[in-house]
């Protein structure tokens, strides 16, 4: 079996800064991640970010990946990257099971750290099982990473940032986007984004919702209603677009399957996406020396995500024995920095998630 | 259906790779997966549900779903999204729930 110091799963964005940190103290890291690059969904995401410098504000995400991996490759040292490798099995003594192709392999380790991210919702209509009623962040990822676009013509379901986001990416790709439909009585994502694809004569539909996808074998249209005040359609209202393909961008749930199979508490906190961990201020979950950060422990921003794999980097850190008032004094100022990110209006959402996850906790 | 131009991306022809996909050769490039490759020709259908034997593509496109399985060098249940394209890869539609070798 082999050995490692401490051992985090998942390259994204919180991954990549809780291994940072921990490398910065001289600890020897190894990261596993199921794809062939390091990034996470950064590597998709050629829109500048907000929030503040420290987060790399204003840059773009593709261009914040690698100041990540250069940060990250600096400590090269003490660092082991186990790429396209999947954790089939965490235990509680520790020990991490993983495949690589048919390679099957364990690793005994004291800390874990557990950065899985999400993945996408989708929402019950007819045919939504069809080829070509796809994630957004999937349309995302064929466009951006592989160059490839989606279709000609599309529907976007769902008006929070990613579906804003993508929806904007889609015109800069040559995609025609014919409308975006929101079922609340607002456009759900930041106005900014919003206004963007207005410009572009992007039609944002308020409480309007998908009834069903129509085609055989593939998308060849979509039928869509207006919603009443109790969120159902209305009939007689039904029309129909010509699209080829429909993006759902409805929501992420947090990945905890892993958590789960070691056993670590889990509770549903919808504000927060799901079934997301219960973890205490240093980010450890139910299982001593057991970490979550990032989108596993609530859907949010990648700058939240970062912030938070550097206060678990910080806290695995103190259980490994490297202590130090300044590890104190720097988690209370990141606490404090979540905190302000939370505190714009659209952290409305995430703030009452971790009030109810506090209260749990009480 | 590749994108040519873009406003921030550069996306240069790169490599052609070739496969079948149910007996037919297709061309994809250097750096694409499966699935990327497929639906660069116009595929979208990688597979059937089981009991309903309903067309099924890719849905989350990060490895996640499984939406889309398919035979690949015989091997079913190949996350074909995730599976990076090789010169002279065997692709079939993946029928049922796949046979393990």
């Amino acid at each position: 079996m082999k050995k490692a110091e401490a051992v985090i799963i998942g390259g994204g964005p919180s991954g990549l800064t809780a291994a940072k940190t921990l490398l910065a103290s001289g600890v020897k890291v190894t990261l596993i991640d199921r794809n062939r690059t390091l990034g996470g969904q950064l590597i998709k995401q050629t829109h500048k970010f907000f929030g503040s410098e420290n987060e790399h504000a204003s840059k773009r995400g593709i261009d914040i990946q690698k100041l990540l991996l250069d940060e990250l490759y600096s400590y090269e040292a003490s660092l082991t990257v186990l790429s396209e490798t999947t954790v089939v099995g965490l235990y509680r003594d520790k020990v991490i099971a993983c495949l690589k192709g048919e390679t099957f392999f364990k690793i005994q380790t004291g800390i874990i750290i557990v950065a899985t991210g999400a993945s996408e919702k989708s929402i019950p209509f007819e045919n939504n099982d069809l080829p070509g009623v796809y994630a957004a962040g999937a349309v995302q990822t064929l466009m951006n990473e592989y160059g490839v676009k989606p279709g000609n013509d599309v529907l976007m379901v769902g008006s929070g940032n990613i579906g804003l986001i993508v929806t904007y990416q889609l015109m800069q790709a040559g995609v025609r986007v014919k409308a975006v439909l929101e079922a609340a009585p607002r456009i759900s994502g930041y106005l900014v984004h919003a206004s963007k694809i207005r410009r572009l004569f992007v039609p944002i539909l308020t409480k309007t919702s998908i009834k069903r996808a129509e085609g055989k074998d593939i998308v060849n249209g979509a039928v869509i209603w207006d919603l009443n005040e109790d969120w159902q359609g209305i009939e007689g209202t039904e029309r129909t677009i010509k699209v080829d393909t429909i993006c759902i961008s409805v929501g992420l749930a947090p990945l905890v399957e892993l958590l789960e199979q070691i056993g670590a508490r889990v509770e549903y906190i919808r504000e927060l996406g799901g079934n997301v961990p219960v973890i205490d201020g240093h980010y450890e979950t139910s299982i001593e020396g057991v970490y979550a950060c990032g989108d596993a422990v609530g859907i949010e921003e990648a700058s939240a995500a970062m912030i938070e794999g550097e206060i678990t980097g910080l806290s695995a850190l103190k259980r490994l024995g490297i202590k130090g008032p300044e590890l104190e004094v720097k988690q209370k100022r990141l606490h404090a920095k979540l905190e302000a990110l939370r505190n714009g209006p659209h952290g409305t959402k995430v703030k009452a998630g971790y009030e109810k996850r506090r209260v749990m906790h009480a | 259906m590749r994108i040519k131009t873009h406003p921030i991306l550069a996306f240069k022809t790169r490599k052609a790779i070739g496969f079948t996909f149910d007996g037919e050769t297709f061309y994809g490039q250097e750096g694409d997966t499966v699935a990327s490759a497929l639906h660069a020709n116009g595929i979208k259908k990688l597979s059937e549900s089981i009991h309903l034997k309903r067309p099924r593509g890719f849905f989350c496109a990060i490895g996640n779903c499984a939406s889309c399985n398919m035979v690949v060098n015989g091997k079913a249940n190949t996350r074909t999204c995730i599976t990076p394209l090789e010169e002279g890869m065997v692709v079939k539609t993946q029928h049922g729930k796949g046979v393990v070798l």
